[in-house]
């Protein structure tokens, strides 16, 4: 798929907002994930600890993450695998479409890779004369609609069953017995699936942690088709950002427990692989060859940064869910493939702001993320850095800079502020009519779209203070 | 519970301009319980409007001013808002983390500062006032008193003691109302879906007043219920508690 139309910000927001059918499927979709997250947390006695305890792996694993790549490489290649380290997302594209090329690959199937989606994988092994299917269900309606993911783990949370169902009709030529139901839809994409998955010579899988330890890849889907990618074509290549390790098998225990939990509810997900290493000679199934490309594209720029502890993040999606921005404007107003509050940190952290500008400003900083993050991710202050930097780079509209210098010069001289206080409270009494002002001027027109702004009062809480220390006895005099 | 004589109101800039009379409640509770309060006169503004918007050095400008001002007495600060509580409890160490002079000043005056329902409740240890009221009330948990300070019982005890006040449930009570400071100007569409969203909830939940403990959310709220037409006012849980003038 090719990368999202470079429309500014808020006009992605604004057709976002004017779709009442995606606003409405949004509501209702994280409402109901955000209830399974509660009740899959509750179940998990002292989920609290075991949120801080995955947070303490996370952050030693990237406190170590040298010391962690080199064991997790030694241990891939002892069990017979290949690593690949790459720098960029081209130098990532050219490894795969060159050993697809080597191998007289022309097939193949992916499971589901917010990675691959980053350096537009399918694109370039498209071109390079590769057939890619997606298999993950989501992944596969994206790509059969030629569309974007919206989320980082629901992959279609922007579309209803009647879409999907329109979509099958179009594409696949289904009949409404075949789209009657979801189930229905489901059995459908099983049956079209199942030959793309035995016809395939290169199956392609993201991971969801490696493991330093043992060279352990997890893979965690709910479908089953990570399974069936990793193990029927002859060539697997997993692609994986260079963060995404843990030490060991117990810490992966510990981030498995808040993972499905945060995302979804449920106590793991349906299939939880762990794979180390191709088939070995005793095996009956399994790849000939299995191919780690290790991603950086920007990580450990980001890893030296202030915004270091978004690499924490182990994509579960509870920030996406439970964002009241993302609530209304979905995942492809933020042009990202990593949308919502993270999505917010991490994209700007990783390729700048040039493109990025607005995404640190598209929070009102409530903090819910941050409450929700299984690894306790402080969001919020990483926007605010974020913003910090913008301003440093000079992106910074020169209303909001020159508004804010003169604000600041006056706010440091208590009398000059008593003074534009009064200025300002005599000029919303000029603007207003019966106490409220129905259109502000000029960059503050924003508000009065949808909200009144009340007039400012006659005497201020100061006037009022020295007029009643003035009169109580031993007050000051005036 | 050591007894507090004396503290320092930190009114916030709109509590000063815009709802007056909230400040004044405060002082009004503060006194009646046997608290005498000071305003320092050269206080502004803390300083969080530039620092939400990156602009730090202006904000750390307006924080040492902050802290100067406040460190004149070694008594408790008490702010009606969570959201300014908020910048000087939490945000003003980081801020002033590198100041050799400031970064122990910040950090004293943090540890001093209480947001004004959480000082009545924690520090005073008094829940009922002994006010009478009426009406139907419902509560809006304002996003940095909430996450920042967690403020959660504290306003709801304090209103559920007042005599004849009916407090009922605000649907998503803890979801935010999209102000944000700028970025209702900033992103004033999102910002207003946001605000849709929340007045449909105060519309549904049958309530005649809002209660919230950051006039800044009952300006947003207020300013669009008016827009709307609707009668439900947004008070400051201080207005709901306010004994009145003994004169």
């Amino acid at each position: 798929m090719t990368t999202p139309a470079p429309q500014p910000f808020h006009q992605r927001t604004e057709a976002a907002l004017a779709d009442a059918h995606l606003n409405q499927t949004l509501r209702r979709v994280t409402a109901r994930v955000l209830d399974s997250r509660t009740a899959g947390l509750e179940r998990l006695p002292a989920s609290d600890d075991w949120r801080d305890h995955a947070r303490r792996i996370r952050a030693h694993t990237l406190a170590h993450l040298d010391r962690y790549l080199d064991e997790f490489v030694t241990n891939v290649e002892a069990r017979g695998g290949h690593v690949h380290y790459a720098r960029t997302a081209e130098d990532a594209v050219t490894y795969v479409t060159d050993l697809a090329r080597a191998r007289g690959l022309t097939k193949a199937v992916k499971s589901k890779s917010m990675i691959s989606e980053e350096i537009h994988l399918n694109d370039h092994l498209e071109r390079a004369g590769l057939q890619v299917v997606e298999t993950d269900l989501g992944e596969w309606v994206v790509q059969l609609a030629q569309d974007h993911p919206s989320h980082v783990i629901m992959p279609i949370i922007h579309k209803s069953a009647s879409d999907v169902a329109d979509l099958f009709r179009r594409t696949l030529g289904a009949t409404d017995e075949e789209v009657a139901d979801v189930p229905a839809m489901t059995k459908l994409a099983r049956a079209r699936l199942r030959p793309e998955f035995l016809s395939a010579d290169l199956g392609i899988s993201g991971v969801n942690f490696g493991v330093a330890g043992t060279g352990t890849l997890c893979i965690c889907t709910n479908e089953g088709n990570g399974r069936l990618v990793t193990t029927l074509p002859r060539v697997h290549v997993a692609m994986m950002g260079i963060e995404r390790l843990v030490p060991d098998i117990p810490s992966l225990g510990t981030v498995l427990q808040v993972l499905a939990r945060s995302a979804t509810g449920q106590n793991l997900t349906v299939y939880t692989n762990l794979l180390t290493g191709p088939r070995r000679p005793d095996e009956f199934d399994g790849p000939e060859e299995l191919h780690v490309v290790l991603v950086d594209n920007g990580r450990s720029t980001v890893l030296g940064s202030t915004e270091a502890e978004i690499l924490y993040c182990i994509r579960c999606g509870a920030c996406l869910n439970v964002c009241p921005v993302y609530q209304q404007i979905g995942g492809h107003a933020y042009g990202s493939v990593y949308p919502g509050p993270v999505g917010a940190v991490l994209t700007p952290a990783l390729w700048g702001q040039d493109e990025w500008t607005d995404l640190p400003h598209a929070s009102s900083l409530c903090g819910a993320c941050r409450e929700v993050c299984p690894v306790r991710i402080d969001i919020p202050r990483m926007l605010l850095t974020l913003r910090a930097k913008g301003v440093d780079e000079g992106r910074a509209p020169s209303w909001i800079g020159q508004g804010l210098a003169m604000f600041r010069r006056v706010a440091a001289r208590p009398w000059l502020f008593g003074a534009a206080g009064r200025a300002a409270a005599f000029g919303t009494r000029l603007l207003a009519s019966r106490g409220w002002i129905r259109r502000l001027p000029g960059p503050l027109a924003g508000w009065t779209a949808s909200r009144d702004f009340p007039v400012m009062a006659g005497d201020s809480f100061q006037d009022r203070w020295k007029k009643r220390q003035t009169g109580k006895p031993g007050g000051p005099q005036s | 519970m050591p007894r507090i004589a004396r503290v320092q109101l930190l009114v916030t800039c709109l509590v000063d301009r815009l709802f007056p009379e909230t400040g004044m409640a405060v002082v009004r509770i503060l006194e009646k319980l046997g608290v005498a309060v000071d305003c320092p006169a050269a206080q502004t503004c803390c300083g969080q409007p530039a620092f939400n918007a990156g602009f730090r050095d202006d904000a750390r400008a307006l924080a040492r001013h902050t802290v100067d001002v406040f460190s004149a007495s070694p008594a408790p600060v008490v702010i009606p808002s969570g959201s300014c509580g908020d910048m000087v409890i939490h945000q003003y160490a980081a801020l002033l983390a590198d100041d050799p002079v400031y970064a122990t000043r910040a950090r004293d005056l943090a540890a001093r500062t209480f947001e004004f329902t959480q000082f009545l409740v924690e520090q005073l240890g008094v829940t009922d006032l002994g006010r009478t009221g009426e009406g139907t009330v419902a509560y809006h948990a304002c996003c940095h008193g909430l996450r920042g300070l967690g403020i959660r019982d504290q306003p709801t005890t304090l209103i559920d003691h007042v005599d004849g006040l009916t407090r009922v449930p605000l649907p998503e009570h803890d979801v935010c109302c999209g102000f944000g400071g700028l970025f209702a100007v900033k992103m004033s569409d999102i910002s207003s879906a946001m605000l849709a969203r929340k007045l449909d909830c105060i519309e549904r939940c049958g309530a005649s007043t809002i209660a919230v403990t950051d006039v800044s959310c009952a300006m947003h709220m207020a300013g669009g219920l008016h827009r709307r037409g609707s009668p439900v006012t947004v008070r400051h849980v201080a207005d709901l508690l306010d004994p009145g003038d003994p004169s």
